[in-house]
């Protein structure tokens, strides 16, 4: 019987995670091979695999793959390196935060890909564009998230820390910054999942390159095949970014894990 | 030395402490008159909502008072400084550095060099037996090897007075008798002036040289006894008869007040 919160072994939570696989792409197939979908408007999972082969085989989608993680890696690091520290300085000093708040709380909401077409005026459709869209999309997030993580430090670590004869800075440095590190770590980890969205986005509108633009020119050509296989890389590649985040956090705040 | 003896290491005396303001302000201290004498041990207890927490923390610099003076060695206190070391009823320890770590942290700001840092807070650590645990993160600590880092870590700049806020309250009943013996051990050793806040009667009794019972409503300095037990003190102390009757005393004395605002 089922009981709420009783664990689960570690072999049937493998076996478990991979049946949900096999179940999808049975019913896929199931779809596409009983002929219950139109081929042209779903391919079936070996047209997939096949039209994958093709495309890293002959048409070169691997340079895609790198253009569009390089952007990705490019647009997201910018807005880390602005927005942490912002975000720091916003968490830990009312002032900052009372002049910076209410206006990165709007532009939080401002959808990244309403600017595209305004961007593409400024910027053209080359890289810079690209990066400002995944910028845009998550500087304000991170300012925000890491405000309110620095912003809740323990209250008793920064008194010990002042009696142990830390200054006002010593207390930022020593304190709210290394007890909120995994914090942020964690939400780059997040904000850099969402960066992949806004990238793909950007090269669905304006592009000649990269994994959004394969998908687009797939549609005229009617290749689902291509399409879905193209989204299975942007999910593959998710995943194997989220792993080495979790890995690299889990060895650098050992102290959170022991 | 001789100038030092006259002053008191630490002095309150008119000390006034409100919350909140307009008509909301609430006074929770008024008048407090207390000094400490070089190396003396003062525990302050009183039924809860007394105000011994705030006192501590306005000694510790932590919180501000609305008049009255407070000076340490006859300087006026203007914040948190290392002259003073704190050991709180929360664990403190910083949870990304090791036991060592912890010690070292107080000891940079201090200004030591790294070699100097790492052999005086290893020294410390052994003083408080956890040697093998010197680099163990505060998760892999228990709570009572939590405190005693703590302590650790407060002595070890050297500060000239320990003010210690229930350091032991949140332990359970045995651990917390190792402690007591631990501090009282070092503090025999050591000499060392110590204010300490409490809620156990017994433990007051047993650690301490005068006993500071605080009234309620608003906060005061209700009574004090000296503790005119024998050192070294040892665990069979508590079964003396001495010890029972002043532990019953300042029960005693602690009550009233409860009752006070049990009728009120």
């Amino acid at each position: 019987m089922l009981r709420p919160l009783e664990p689960v072994g570690r072999s049937s939570r493998i076996v478990l995670g991979i049946a949900f696989f096999v179940l999808f792409v049975a019913l896929w197939a199931f779809a596409t091979f009983g002929g219950y979908v139109s081929r042209t408007f779903l391919a079936d999972p070996l047209t997939m695999v096949s039209d994958g082969w093709n495309l890293l085989t002959v048409q070169g989608f691997s340079q895609d793959i790198l253009v569009t993680v390089g952007r990705v890696l490019g647009g997201f690091a910018l807005a880390a390196v602005i927005a942490v520290p912002l975000g720091i300085l916003m968490g830990a000093y009312k002032p900052v935060e009372a002049f910076l708040e209410p206006f990165v709380s709007f532009a939080r909401y401002l959808p990244a890909s309403a600017f595209i077409p305004l961007l593409i005026l400024w910027a053209g459709i080359g890289e810079m564009q690209k990066i400002l869209v995944i910028f845009i999309g998550s500087v304000f997030n991170i300012i925000l998230m890491v405000a309110v993580a620095v912003g809740h430090t323990r209250r008793d670590l920064m008194e010990a820390a002042y009696t142990l004869g830390s200054s006002d800075t010593g207390v930022v440095r020593r304190v709210m910054m290394p007890a909120n590190a995994p914090e942020i770590a964690e939400i780059l980890r997040l904000v850099l999942g969402w960066a992949w969205t806004y990238v793909i986005v950007a090269e669905l509108i304006g592009s000649s390159s990269g994994i959004g633009y394969m998908i687009i020119n797939s549609q005229a050509l009617l290749a689902t095949g291509q399409i879905i296989f193209g989204i299975i890389v942007i999910g593959i590649i998710g995943l194997i970014s989220d792993f080495l985040f979790k890995a690299i956090n889990r060895r650098l705040f050992r102290w959170r894990f022991a | 030395m001789t100038v030092t003896a006259t002053v008191p290491k630490l002095q309150l005396s008119g000390l006034n402490k409100s919350f909140g303001r307009g008509d909301k302000r609430i006074q929770v201290l008024r008048d407090i008159d207390l000094s400490l004498a070089d190396n003396e041990f003062v525990s302050l207890v009183g039924t809860s909502g007394c105000g011994k927490s705030t006192l501590l923390s306005i000694v510790a610099g932590l919180e501000d008072f609305d008049s009255g003076t407070l000076s340490v060695d006859g300087a006026p206190v203007t914040g948190p400084g290392l002259d003073r070391g704190v050991v709180f009823q929360s664990y403190t320890l910083l949870p990304w550095l090791t036991a060592q770590g912890n010690v070292e942290f107080a000891l940079k700001a201090a200004g030591y060099g790294a070699g100097e840092r790492r052999d005086i807070a290893r020294e410390h650590i052994e003083l408080v037996k956890l040697t093998k645990f010197a680099n163990a993160y505060p998760s892999e600590l228990s709570g009572g090897m939590k405190q005693r880092v703590a302590i650790a870590r407060a002595l070890s700049y050297r500060p000239k007075m320990l003010l210690m806020d229930e350091p032991f309250g949140a332990l359970d009943a045995l651990t917390r008798h190792q402690m007591q013996e631990l501090l009282t051990r070092i503090w025999e050793e050591h000499r060392l002036t110590v204010l300490f806040v409490t809620h156990d009667v017994e433990e007051a009794v047993y650690l301490s040289d005068r006993i500071v019972v605080m009234g309620i409503g608003p906060g005061c300095i209700k009574q004090t006894f000296d503790v005119d037990l024998s050192r070294p003190r040892e665990p069979d102390s508590a079964s003396s008869a001495e010890f029972i009757d002043l532990q019953r005393e300042v029960l005693r004395s602690i009550r009233e007040e409860s009752l006070k605002v049990e009728l009120a």
